[in-house]
């Protein structure tokens, strides 16, 4: 178990590691550092000057090593465009994300398994047919579309829910949140329907196709034999089967949910990083480009971590201790 | 005229009740090029105690019946005729939840594949309390002691440990005990066991089924076991059915009927018997192979590998009758000794 854990983390750091030399690349080779920060009349000694300042000119390992230094440190550089540092920059919009990303997971997860485990125990039912071909929906329209669409109906026409930002957020410390006011709530409702619709529908598809597979099993055939009630057979023993790969899919879902949040973000001008991000990539704003990156990346090996180590609690197969007088 | 194998059939006297009997049991399987008939016209009754040994090629329709004995066939396949009655109650027309309470109560299921039967997630002792709760009142820790018990019956050794084991820890032999503990952890009167060993090493084969031969005596428990193995049938079964395409072709005491079978089917499959667990190529003496169920002949459905045919059997589709203990569907039989 321990040996598990430490080889995924040392796998997880040498995947950080590339991300970092990625990053630090983009950083580095991709335009021109100074062009980006000094006016058109800017003279070229001044432009010398600042190289030699950002250190522009010492060899590279040097420089990417100080990259990593100062990103362990959580200083991420100055960004072109706006002139301020980007860890503070960061820290003001990833609240916004992780709440949406948050609000959209939960969303697609308690209306998905439930949708999933319906439409697999009855699949002849009409609302079951009717799930399935709005999952379909779900899965086949862009995200944008939703999200329009949903503005249309329920922001213009119906004037029921805010089309745009957060709404009022309240400050506890570092973080701002949404939750605690009624026009944060109402505003987080559009953008994590929109975030978590694919999500929703590939959870719903998956959890379906599981418990149908998990419903043909021996063991399930077996618990009927034994005369268990239809409740301890689905719920007890079909679901829990179901359970690895939606955690799997989920886990890795909550990753891209993440990082795509950046289309959800700009249509509900949303102001989480996603959006400092298509505005960093407008003006090629390569330090807010590479902390993003440094950080999406971060996430998904954090969440890949998590579920690895939530197989271990659901499939006592993996767990270690062998069979003693198994085969 | 079989007074003598008379002793070695029946444990228990003629006259009492049957445990269960199954009267003119239609299975069908409607598909789109007509319905299937998978169980045709099978009648038979097991008494209390009887350990009847159900033999016929894979396809003939055993576990069919099996399956529809404990009511759950999977739909399409549903029970089209015939009546199955359990101490004289019928049971093929109980409701989902009526019949759920019989199924482990009063009949137990084993099936075949043991790796495959039980819960991955759950530890032996967790499955086993949840269906000794499910049917008994009693609380988890005396379903715990009474699923303790029941391992120990079995022959798990180390009882107390192995109780929170997951499946997984077990070998395969293991785990068919632990399947059949949790088949007759309820007390059911009846187990159905369709081929109980055939997943099994042969040498673990005859373990497993001089267990489950014990456990039911003990019991009291009797058994219908589905087996391909003439070895199991010729050590375990009190009474052999002998099924072809769906139809029952022959049965009656298991000595008798392997000392000398009437029906022809049933001459070739006993054409050899090898000793318990030792695998022989079996039907070697029958020619070709059963029809499949959209190809059914009209007659006996066996005239076409038959040696003995004659013309009626390609007509007319030949019924139990019985001789005494014993009964054969075939026209070689009809005259003479068959005058019920
Ligand atoms: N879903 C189904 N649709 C149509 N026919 C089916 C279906 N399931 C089973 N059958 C048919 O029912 C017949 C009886 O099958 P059954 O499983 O009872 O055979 P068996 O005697 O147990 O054979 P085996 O020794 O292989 O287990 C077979 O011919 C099979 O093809
Ligand atoms: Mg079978």
């Amino acid at each position: 178990m321990l040996a598990f854990v430490l080889r995924r983390l040392v796998q997880s750091l040498l995947v950080m590691f590339f991300v970092a030399l990625l990053a630090f690349s983009m950083f580095r080779f991709l335009g021109d550092p100074i062009a980006q920060m000094v006016g058109q009349d800017t003279s070229l000694q001044e432009r010398e000057r600042l190289r030699v300042e950002l250190g522009l000119n010492d060899p590279v390992p040097v420089q990417f090593a100080r990259y990593v230094a100062g990103v362990l440190k959580g200083e991420f550089g100055i960004s072109y465009r706006i002139g301020r540092p980007v860890d503070e920059l960061i820290a003001e919009r990833l609240p916004a994300t992780l709440e949406l990303s948050f609000v959209a997971a939960l969303f697609a997860l308690l209306a998905g398994i439930p949708m999933g485990v319906y439409t697999g125990l009855y699949p002849d039912r009409w609302l079951s047919k009717v799930l399935l071909s709005l999952s379909l929906m779900g899965i086949a329209l862009p995200t944008f579309l939703i999200g329009i669409l949903l503005i249309l109906i329920f922001g213009v026409n119906l004037g029921l829910l805010p089309t745009f930002g957060r709404g009022e957020v309240v400050h506890i410390g570092f973080w701002s949140t949404g939750f605690l006011t009624i026009s944060g709530l109402k505003s987080l409702i559009m953008p994590a329907i929109t975030l978590g619709m694919f999500q929703l529908a590939l959870i719903m598809r998956l959890v379906r196709s599981e418990m149908l597979e998990v419903l043909r099993t021996d063991f399930i055939k077996f618990a009927r034999a034994r005369g268990l009630s239809n409740r301890a057979v689905y719920f007890g023993h079909a679901l829990k089967n179901t359970l690895v790969p939606v955690i799997t899919i989920t886990g890795l879902q909550i990753g891209s949910i993440i990082a795509f949040a950046i289309i959800t973000e700009s249509v509900f001008q949303w102001p989480g990083m996603g959006l400092l991000f298509i505005q960093a990539i407008q003006f090629v704003d390569i330090p807010v480009m590479s902390t993003y990156l440094i950080l999406i990346a971060f996430f998904f090996v954090v969440i890949n971590l998590t579920v690895d180590l939530l197989y271990y609690a659901v499939d006592p197969r993996l767990r270690v201790h062998g069979g003693a007088g198994g085969k | 005229m079989n007074g003598m194998e008379n002793n070695v059939a029946a444990p228990v006297a003629d006259t009492a009740p049957a445990l269960l009997e199954v009267r003119s049991l239609r299975v069908e399987f409607p598909t789109r090029r007509g319905t299937l008939v998978a169980v045709d016209d099978v009648s038979f009754s097991l008494r209390a105690g009887e350990i009847l040994g159900v033999v016929g090629e894979s396809g003939a329709g055993k576990s069919m019946t099996g399956t529809a004995i404990i009511g759950l066939l999977e739909p399409p396949g549903r029970i089209a005729g015939g009546e199955i009655l359990l101490e004289g109650r019928r049971i093929d027309n109980l409701d989902y939840e009526r019949m759920r309470r019989i199924r482990g109560k009063e009949i137990g299921a084993i099936f075949q594949d043991p790796l495959t039967s039980l819960n991955p997630l759950y530890t032996v002792g967790r499955q086993l309390v949840e269906t000794i709760r499910t049917h008994l009142t009693m609380t988890e820790a005396q379903a715990r002691r009474h699923a303790l018990d029941m391992l120990k019956e079995v022959g798990i050794p180390a009882a107390e440990e192995r109780i929170d084991h997951y499946p997984h820890q077990f070998s395969g032999g293991m785990r068919q005990r632990v399947v059949i503990a949790l088949a007759l952890c309820a007390g059911p009167k009846l187990v159905i066991a369709d081929e109980p060993t055939t997943a099994l090493d042969v040498s673990i084969q005859a373990q497993i089924i001089t267990l489950l031969k014990r456990l039911c005596r003990d019991h009291g428990t009797a058994v219908m076991l589905v087996t391909h193995d003439m070895g199991v049938i010729a050590e375990a079964a009190d009474r052999v059915a002998v099924m072809y395409a769906g139809r029952l072709v022959e049965i009656g005491p298991a000595q008798a009927v392997i000392r000398d079978a009437h029906h022809p089917y049933t001459r070739g499959l006993m054409g050899s018997i090898p000793t318990i667990g030792r695998d022989v190529e079996r039907l070697e003496q029958i020619d070709g192979s059963m029809p499949r169920l959209d190809a059914i002949p009209p007659g006996c459905a066996f005239n076409p590998r038959c040696r003995q045919r004659f013309g009626r059997c390609e007509r007319e589709k030949p019924s139990l009758i019985g001789q005494g203990d014993r009964a054969v569907a075939c026209w070689l039989h009809e005259q003479g000794e068959g005058a019920s």
